[in-house]
């Protein structure tokens, strides 16, 4: 592997000066306070040199991760497993993930063997057609944001064309959701997880043919294509991940939640492919703590507040799970700038009567859509204006935030940048 | 009143549930007995709801949709015999005689409504405000739209709305109704923004004029109404 290293000086030249002007806008930019500078830095270098992206993935080892949700935190958790082999890793970190974000992760780490590159998920085919990745990861397809995404039926369809067209890798996929199964399927060889599908509303019909699906636990089923759940190597099974060899053990991870704990697993399948084993992986991965500022706790005005990052109803409906039960108090904050999508229909896709009975604040620039949703499943709820107001209405030890995008940021904004 | 939510496992793609949620609060808000009955495409449609609801859809959902809906015929006869019909978006385009399919060549609709629609130029993204037939009583429509259809009235129905901001039918009408079949473009839960809309159905179901609801029943959906239409700027 090492013999075939990227290093900055086996580049062209055109591609080493499109990276040391790309990494000099970066730096310019995260000095104007203006994020990390990836985007800026990969648009730059990407306008002096179009193939940049693919020039910089040659030779190396590449993992793609993608899905509607836990792209973040399961890129961070591969990274931690693969560190286990001691040599260094190139990685998106704070989530640029189109193709500037990509090449700017790799122009960062130009000695890296290895990038683990979270990838947004409409970009996925051109994506492996740049990087050739040894390894594809699938872990969920749902709605998100359809004034500016594609349709989720159409991006299974596109991802199924790619993988197809790419002999060469290895795709670890969610056997649980139909969707991605159904894309992962065309793929020359498949590891398949059975890390869990909690929301079902985008998977009731057979993506192959559009039959209604028989469901029976976690096995699907079409009556009339014979399209099922693959048989799967590697399960979540209660907190425990069951390796092929039939070995359980608990995952024991940091951060909260059955949906990290899915991603832990297929995080855990991809370690295998480059040789770590579970118990060293897990040993990396344990030590996760907060993505990006997601389940960071600070302390504000006595209380301690942990933030959660959840964009879509499949994401709010397993934050919600996450949350510290009542009668911990609850802010939900909801904004629709573009990166949140403009349209806010999704709060309806959401049953918050869970939320029935317990303290819940709602914030954020939209939050009398949030607030008629509440009143339509009889939560009862307090409308304040800033985390602070928050703090101080909740009168509590202890706040749990639920906010999407945008309104995540602001608030990280306002209680400090812990990371 | 009966509710029939038609194939919420085909059609329901941003937030239709919406629509479901506000007309059975509205109901019971007025002590009308509610029932709800959720069918799958694998389940026959009954002929006894009094409100019928149609939600959005993908391209292939709608034609599968719409395949099974012609099979079954229910929803055919429960409009013949008085039901409430509430279409949005994928719905709407499905009652037609015509709608463009996945790769934009006409399919037969259900043709409820002597609507007929094909695939535009260009998708259709945003805000959406319209103002109402003043036969039917209802306030300036709110809503979102998010579609690539372009939809021409025929002789049978007439627009529901003129397009103030936004795009609708394409040709500055907005949806169409005949009798008590409605359609619109206003996407997922139109009828959350739209209280007078969500009114105007449960008064044909109920063959009669229902009570006003208590203010401060009414007080945080017009609240957001109003939000939402001091936000849009009127083109």
């Amino acid at each position: 592997m090492d013999t075939t290293l990227p290093g900055r000086s086996r580049l062209p030249i055109r591609a080493r000066l499109a990276t040391t002007v790309g990494g000099a806008a970066a730096t310019v930019s995260r000095l104007a306070g203006k994020g990390d500078g990836s985007v800026i830095g990969g648009v730059i270098s990407l306008r002096l040199e179009p193939d940049l992206l693919s020039l910089l993935a040659a030779g190396r080892q590449v993992v793609l991760v993608t899905g509607t949700n836990g792209k973040t935190t399961t890129t961070r958790l591969i990274t931690a497993a693969l560190s286990a082999l001691g040599q260094p890793i190139a990685s998106n970190v704070y989530g640029a993930n189109m193709e500037a974000g990509l090449t700017s992760a790799l122009s960062r780490a130009p000695d890296a063997p290895l990038a683990v590159l979270e990838t947004d998920e409409k970009y996925i085919p051109p994506m492996i057609k740049a990087t050739q990745p040894k390894v594809v990861v699938l872990l969920n397809l749902s709605r998100d944001q359809m004034d500016r995404a594609a349709e989720i039926w159409m991006l299974a369809r596109r991802w199924r064309e790619a993988l197809a067209a790419a002999p060469g890798c290895r795709v670890v996929a969610n056997a649980d959701d139909p969707l991605v199964a159904w894309a992962a399927s065309a793929a020359s060889a498949v590891t398949w997880v059975a890390a869990g599908q909690r929301w079902r509303e985008d998977s009731w019909c057979c993506p192959n043919c559009g039959a209604h699906l028989l469901r029976d636990g976690d096995e699907w089923t079409c009556r009339e294509c014979g399209n099922r759940r693959p048989p799967v190597s590697w399960v979540l099974s209660d907190g425990n991940v069951v390796d092929p060899a039939g070995r359980s053990q608990p995952l024991g991870l940091a951060l909260p939640g059955r949906a990290n704990a899915s991603n832990a697993v297929i995080a855990l399948a991809v370690a295998e492919a480059f040789g770590v084993g579970v118990d060293s992986a897990l040993a990396q991965m344990r030590g996760v703590t907060s993505v990006a500022g997601r389940y960071t706790q600070v302390q504000r005005r006595g209380t301690e507040v942990r933030l959660l990052l959840a964009k879509n109803p499949a994401g709010w409906l397993e934050a919600l799970d996450v949350m510290v039960p009542a009668p911990v108090p609850v802010l939900l904050a909801v904004n629709a700038q573009t990166p949140d999508g403009r349209d806010t229909s999704w709060l309806w896709d959401v049953d918050y009567r869970r939320l029935r009975g317990r303290p819940v604040l709602v914030g954020g620039e939209r939050r009398m859509d949030l607030a008629v949703r509440l009143e339509a499943d009889d939560v009862a709820f307090r409308l304040v204006d800033s985390i602070d107001d928050a703090v101080d209405v909740a009168r509590s030890p202890r706040l749990e935030v639920l906010a999407n995008y945008t309104a995540f940021q602001q608030y990280r904004a306002v209680v400090g940048r812990t990371e | 009143m009966r509710l029939v939510w038609i194939y919420p496992d085909l059609l329901s793609t941003y937030g239709d549930r919406g629509n479901l949620l506000v007309l059975e609060r509205r109901a019971r808000l007025r002590g009308l007995p509610v029932e709800v009955v959720e069918v799958n495409s694998d389940q026959q449609v009954p002929l006894d709801g009094d409100i019928y609801l149609m939600g959005g859809g993908e391209d292939l959902p709608q034609v599968l949709a719409t395949r099974r809906l012609q099979a079954d015929g229910g929803l055919h006869e429960a409009v013949r015999q008085g039901a409430v019909l509430f279409a949005v978006c994928a719905g709407y385009q499905m009652l037609g005689t015509e709608f463009g399919g996945a790769d934009g060549q006409p399919l037969p609709g259900l043709g409820v409504l002597d609507i007929s629609s094909c695939r535009g130029e260009r998708r259709g993204v945003g805000e959406i405000l319209a103002d109402v037939d003043p036969e039917l009583g209802v306030p300036r429509l709110t809503g979102f739209e998010n579609h690539q259809g372009v939809t021409r009235l025929g002789r049978d129905v007439k627009p529901l709305a003129r397009v103030v901001t936004g795009v609708g039918n394409g040709d500055g009408t907005e949806g169409a109704y005949s009798g008590r079949v409605l359609g619109t473009y206003l996407h997922g839960p139109a009828l959350v923004r739209n209280p007078g809309l969500a009114d105007l159905l449960l008064t044909w179901a109920a063959g009669q004029q229902l009570p006003p609801l208590p203010p401060p029943a009414e007080e945080l959906a017009l609240r957001l109404r109003d939000e939402r239409l001091a936000a849009v700027p009127v083109q």
